[in-house]
């Protein structure tokens, strides 16, 4: 009992210890920043607190929250639609020598083409509509995901699925209980690093053919050499991002992972 | 007066494993007939690679890939049979409970019931929120055993479950099998490379040899459940199996490792 308590209690202090450590590394950051551009004293590096300023008078009286929650809107709906078709393909791929066969070769070609060709392609096909933007930004993710998942699908153990095939266990609940669970560890692998990918990709999408968001709003401050403005709203997004792996992916991760303790 | 079909009627002409690269295939069975009559208790024996785990699979219906017929008699009701599957290693999915693991092969509405019910009936009702990985060999085993009388199986398929356990353990968990047969009375398929193991068990012994494997002996074994318990008894009655069926001796030999 006290043992125990004695433990949560050390390693919740290991976890603030480590928090402290992260605001620290983040405070020397901001401070060498503000020292080197106050050094500099050029428009073009602006310092931290000009920058700070500015995010804040963005957020309040700006339309920086509006064209924040455009971006994370379309981040989320490309993202959604990028995990859940390249994770079908994936399976599909791990599962059939045959699929595979057919299909890897378009996987490693759409592997390497530019994000930048997909989503000039998809501007110039289907025009400067809101479906060819997060098309764009899904089919860049989703051979990602597929590569991934066909790791996981081929990893698959075969005696669990003999189990729930003799036990008549359906399809349905094979598949929840049985087989997701053995991809979580591939699920979440991808989704890090697709979070990471798509809102990067989404950026350039709403640079290059939308009239809001981060990605336009940066567009517009860029034609004015405005690089506090451009700073401001990466730092928003930066965060707000970095606050999605915190506090939905990496919770999402250890509850799914709770039965390896 | 209708004739009595059995509960498994099977007959594989042949089951063949395809070696790559069409290197001659190799025949893991080869003209095994078998049937076992509703409620018995039939022990399979036989030296380890004689294809035993094979014929299992057939009858459980995940290998299809055989010559032959396998015929389960339907339910009651004109359903097909339930089969329960006790693998050897205990196949419980790690990153469910104990509880869901039970769960997860019963239908929705009785789920909670049944697997509160087996739970009890393999003395293991406090570990129901345990994950596998935290339950012994023993334990595992005996979850194993309640999943698959769980399902009311017509047909339980057994591959040497107790395989790798040290002598209590073993002792414990025959006597627990013995206990749920008794009071969920069921038709039994034990495969085992242990003689004396099967004569504790069975009602009837059937000796396969390999390869390919195929069927030597059919032994039925008259001796009354509750007078095997000796030991004295047993060794006898394998010795006399052992003298009758001379070309097990060496099989049994090898087969039967010190317990």
């Amino acid at each position: 009992m006290s043992a125990a308590t004695t433990a949560q209690r050390a390693s919740s202090w290991i976890a603030a210890s480590s928090v402290a450590q992260r605001l620290g590394s983040v405070a020397l950051f901001i401070l060498v920043w503000q020292v080197v551009a106050d050094a500099v004293h050029s428009r073009m590096l602006p310092s931290a607190s000009a920058v700070f300023v500015v995010l804040a008078e963005e957020c309040v009286h700006g339309p920086l929250l509006f064209h924040l929650g455009v971006t994370l809107a379309r981040v989320a709906v490309a993202f959604v639609v990028a995990m859940v078709i390249g994770t079908a393909i994936g399976i599909v791929m791990g599962r059939s020598r045959t699929v595979d066969a057919l299909f890897d070769s378009w996987l490693v070609l759409l592997l390497n083409l530019p994000a930048l060709v997909i989503i000039v392609l998809a501007y110039v096909w289907f025009g400067l509509t809101e479906a060819a933007a997060i098309g764009a930004v899904a089919v860049n993710k989703i051979p990602n995901t597929a590569v991934t998942l066909r790791e996981g699908a081929r990893a698959l153990d075969r005696s669990y699925s003999d189990m729930a095939a003799s036990f008549h266990v359906g399809r349905w609940r094979t598949l929840r209980h049985v087989i997701l669970p053995q991809l979580y560890p591939y699920v979440f692998a991808a989704s890090r690093s697709g979070l990471a990918l798509v809102w990067k990709i989404v950026l350039i999408v709403e640079l290059l053919g939308r009239s809001n968001g981060v990605g336009f709003e940066i567009q517009l401050y860029f034609q004015q050499f405005d690089v506090t403005h451009i700073l401001a709203y990466s730092i928003a997004f930066m965060v707000v991002i970095q606050l999605i792996e915190w506090m939905i992916l990496q919770p999402l991760e250890r509850r799914a992972s709770a039965w390896r303790q | 007066m209708a004739p009595v079909t059995p509960a498994l009627a099977a007959e594989i002409r042949e089951k063949r494993y395809a070696r790559a690269r069409g290197a001659n295939s190799h025949v893991a069975l080869a003209g095994l007939s078998l049937e076992v009559a509703a409620g018995e208790f039939v022990a399979l024996v036989g030296p380890s690679g004689c294809g035993k785990t094979t014929f299992l699979n057939i009858v459980a219906g995940l290998d299809r890939d055989f010559a032959g017929e396998v015929q389960l008699a339907l339910r009651p009701d004109g359903r097909p049979a339930r089969v329960g599957y006790v693998f050897q290693e205990p196949r419980l999915l790690p990153w469910r409970t104990v509880y869901e693991n039970i769960a997860l092969v019963l239908p929705t509405h009785r789920a909670d019931a049944v697997a509160r019910d087996m739970l009890k009936a393999v003395g293991l009702p406090q570990a129901q929120d345990l994950y596998p990985p935290q339950l012994s060999v023993g334990m595992s085993r005996r979850v194993a055993i309640a999943r698959a009388f769980a399902i009311e199986p017509d047909l339980l398929l057994m591959d040497e479950p107790f395989v790798s356990l040290d002598h209590d353990t073993v002792e414990q968990l025959r006597n627990l099998l013995l206990k749920l047969w008794t009071a969920r009375p069921t038709t039994v398929l034990f495969v085992t490379h242990d003689m004396r193991e099967a004569l504790v068990l069975a009602d009837r012994l059937v000796l396969l040899s390999g390869t390919p494997g195929h069927v030597v002996a059919d032994v039925p074994v008259s001796l009354a459940r509750n007078r095997r318990h000796g030991g004295a008894e047993i060794e006898r009655l394998r010795d006399e199996i052992l003298r009758r069926h001379r070309e097990l001796i060496g099989a049994a030999a090898t087969a039967t490792p010190v317990e």
